[in-house]
């Protein structure tokens, strides 16, 4: 991992600091306007459902638009690294798969999902041998099933595999 | 003494055989939480909360509920030494401090002598602000009885401002991903009016974004994600700790006492009003070293260096439950999320608790004390169990927690939405905590979003919208004043700084 490549800046810390900061502004810019469409005025029975979000949306673009001039002012030669491609890469390697694993709870229920999710983490970056990573994996949804359904009866998402099984 | 005898009735409530083992059951997995990256107090009090749901259903429940809470809370607060002092990690913010003089300890070989220091000067801690919280909690409860909105939202302004006041990052970030918690709470279905505000026409937002959900996204995968960055790998070196060693660090202790007493003020301070444990540890380590006759030795491992932290860590995060009791203002994200606990099982945090549910609250109280007297068994025995957790490799363990933390957030409100908002929560609380953004105002502020517009909207409709009833008679006057000073004293510091000749 330690290769020239992986070392290179994927993005300065300054321009993570201006799209964040423009984030923020657009959440608050959102809460004022739909405050206004709400009404964000004193109304005849006390405030109206806007006047507060309105009030906070505006400290929030306000806070962010300081934010962002702070960012815009800062030095370029003094601009740091926010993260590096090796570092962005580990940190992809886990949010791809985390996403594409919610969109399989749905599909599958979350046991077959979780087992699949870490029998594809401990094959792909860990290169364990099959047989361990079929033990761990099963055998973590396993437990975790006893844990939920059987002994705190909290039902979780369950897919074709349950019903087939008829526990589902 | 009215305090003596309510405390020996909670004892009583807390000293049932399901209590005590819910107790230690709340230890040993809190310090597992805390030992794990990815899991910390906030989160893992989160995740489990919805496994009390049904528990506290029962009567009585609610007390063993909150024990279960509190203790994995507690559990999660010995458990940070141990990955600070064994491997470097601080496993939790507030152990940072720790590992300063920990980590070179156990370099030394002296990993046995760090480890029971650090667990026995947090639980000496721990009890200071037990004590605190014993004796000041009625007496701040029975002033808190004769609030009327416009306090309560005096005390909620100053509990934000003094985040503003008081936080080590940059305040407009504070202001910023505070208003933004405000905000996100703000969504869903205005409580007064029963208008829809910011869901744009979702069904998915109706009942607005749980803070269940945000705490482990915020903390459990941005945290999983900021480990990442660091590598696969963690070293550590290797712990043995028997009675030999036990015994030689508590003879050393007993000289550290102004230390520890020092670091216990400077805890239970910091944990009341809401700075919290990181910041305390971080301050009374400086102290120690101002103080200390070895200061300049600081850093090469000291048990003074260890001592320190721990004592104003635990401290803080323990007193940092009295606010939350009497005021309904917890003073920490984990205190936050009890808060939460508590209005999800029914009941009203504030000085109302300490008059209807005094089983409740002095059970609790009661457990705190027991809790920490277990945790530090719990702890001084099983040292090696817990560091074997963390020989686990990082690829093993890391899809583990994340399928927890996706289990706990489907668990909120059976909603796979909810997963996927806590993927969002943890790429947000990933940016944030890179970019200096605090993460603890944002969680308080959508806990507490509800409560401060209720008080405010409460306070404007006796005043008719006059803001001037923040003024309107001392004590009121007092807490905005002070709110306001806090929140103004960044940009005064600056300024004198900035006129101040510089030398």
């Amino acid at each position: 991992m330690s290769t020239e490549g992986e070392k290179r800046p994927a993005f300065g810390h300054k321009s993570a600091e201006m799209v964040v900061a423009a984030l923020f502004f657009l959440l608050g810019a959102i809460a004022v306007w739909d405050s206004v469409r709400l009404g964000a005025r004193w109304a005849d029975d006390g405030p109206q459902a806007g006047y507060f979000p309105f009030y906070i949306g505006l400290i929030v673009c306000a806070a962010s638009a300081v934010n962002l001039a702070l960012a815009w002012l800062s030095p370029r030669q003094k601009d740091r690294t926010f993260v590096e491609v090796g570092q962005l890469k580990l940190v992809l390697t886990v949010l791809v798969p985390a996403a594409i694993y919610v969109a399989l709870v749905g599909w599958t229920g979350i046991y077959v999902a979780s087992a699949l999710y870490i029998g594809f983490f401990m094959r792909w970056l860990g290169k364990y041998p099959w047989w361990k990573v079929v033990a761990v994996s099963i055998g973590n949804s396993v437990v975790f099933f006893l844990i939920f359904e059987i002994w705190f009866k909290v039902p979780l998402p369950k897919g074709p595999l349950e019903n087939l099984l008829g526990v589902g | 003494m009215d305090e003596i005898q309510s405390l020996l009735h909670g004892f009583v409530v807390a000293l049932s055989l399901k209590n005590l083992a819910l107790m230690f059951v709340g230890i040993v997995l809190g310090v597992i939480i805390g030992v794990l990256p990815g899991l910390g107090g906030a989160n893992g009090v989160a995740i489990l909360l919805p496994l009390t749901f049904s528990m506290a259903q029962s009567p009585g429940g609610t007390t063993s509920a909150i024990i279960l809470l509190s203790c994995i809370y507690w559990g999660a607060l010995f458990g940070g030494a141990i990955t600070s002092i064994l491997f470097n990690i601080p496993g939790e913010p507030w152990s940072v401090a720790t590992t300063f003089d920990g980590y070179p300890l156990a370099q030394q070989g002296r990993a046995g002598n760090a480890l029971t220091a650090a667990f026995t000067s947090s639980f000496i801690g721990a009890l200071v602000a037990v004590i605190v919280i014993t004796f000041l909690s009625p007496i701040v409860a029975s002033f808190a009885l004769e609030f009327g909105p416009p306090e309560f939202f005096a005390v909620y302004l100053l509990t934000f401002c003094a985040f503003i006041g008081m936080s080590k990052e940059p305040p407009f970030k504070t202001l910023a991903s505070m208003m933004l918690g405000f905000a996100l709470a703000a969504v869903g279905t205005d409580p007064v009016t029963g208008a829809l505000r910011m869901t744009f026409g979702t069904e998915k937002l109706l009942n607005g974004f749980d803070f269940l959900v945000a705490v482990i996204g915020l903390f459990g995968i941005g945290e999983i994600l900021l480990t990442l960055e660091e590598g696969l790998e963690f070293k550590g070196t290797r712990a043995k700790i028997n009675m030999r060693v036990v015994l030689e660090t508590w003879k050393e202790l007993p000289r550290y006492w102004l230390t520890s007493l020092r670091s216990a003020a400077v805890g239970c301070f910091m944990g009341i009003v809401p700075g919290g444990a990181t910041p305390a540890s971080f301050m009374s380590y400086g102290v120690a070293r101002r103080f200390s006759p070895d200061g300049d030795k600081f850093g090469t491992g000291m048990v003074e260096g260890v001592v320190a932290p721990e004592t104003a860590a635990h401290a803080a995060g323990t007193s940092a439950l009295l606010p939350m009791l009497t005021l309904g203002v917890p003073g920490s994200p984990t205190a936050a999320v009890l808060l939460g606990g508590l209005l999800i099982w029914g009941l009203q945090p504030g000085p109302l608790l300490f008059v209807e549910q005094k089983d409740f609250v002095w059970g609790l109280i009661a457990s705190m004390y027991l809790g920490n007297i277990a945790g530090l068994i719990v702890v001084l025995t099983c040292v090696p169990l817990f560091a074997a957790i963390l020989r686990i490799p990082f690829s093993v363990i890391a899809p583990v927690i994340i399928v927890i933390c996706a289990i706990g957030s489907y668990t909120v409100h059976n909603s796979i939405f909810d997963v996927w908002m806590m993927v969002v929560f943890g790429v947000a609380g990933y940016v944030f905590k890179k970019l200096n953004y605090p993460l603890a105002p944002l969680v308080l502020a959508i806990v507490l979003g509800d409560r401060a517009e209720a008080s405010f909207r409460q306070a404007m409709l006796v005043s008719q919208g006059e803001l001037g009833v923040f003024f309107s008679n001392a004590l009121v006057g007092t807490m905005t004043g002070l709110a306001l000073a806090l929140l103004f004293w960044p940009l005064a510091s600056w300024a004198l700084g900035r006129f101040r000749p510089s030398a």
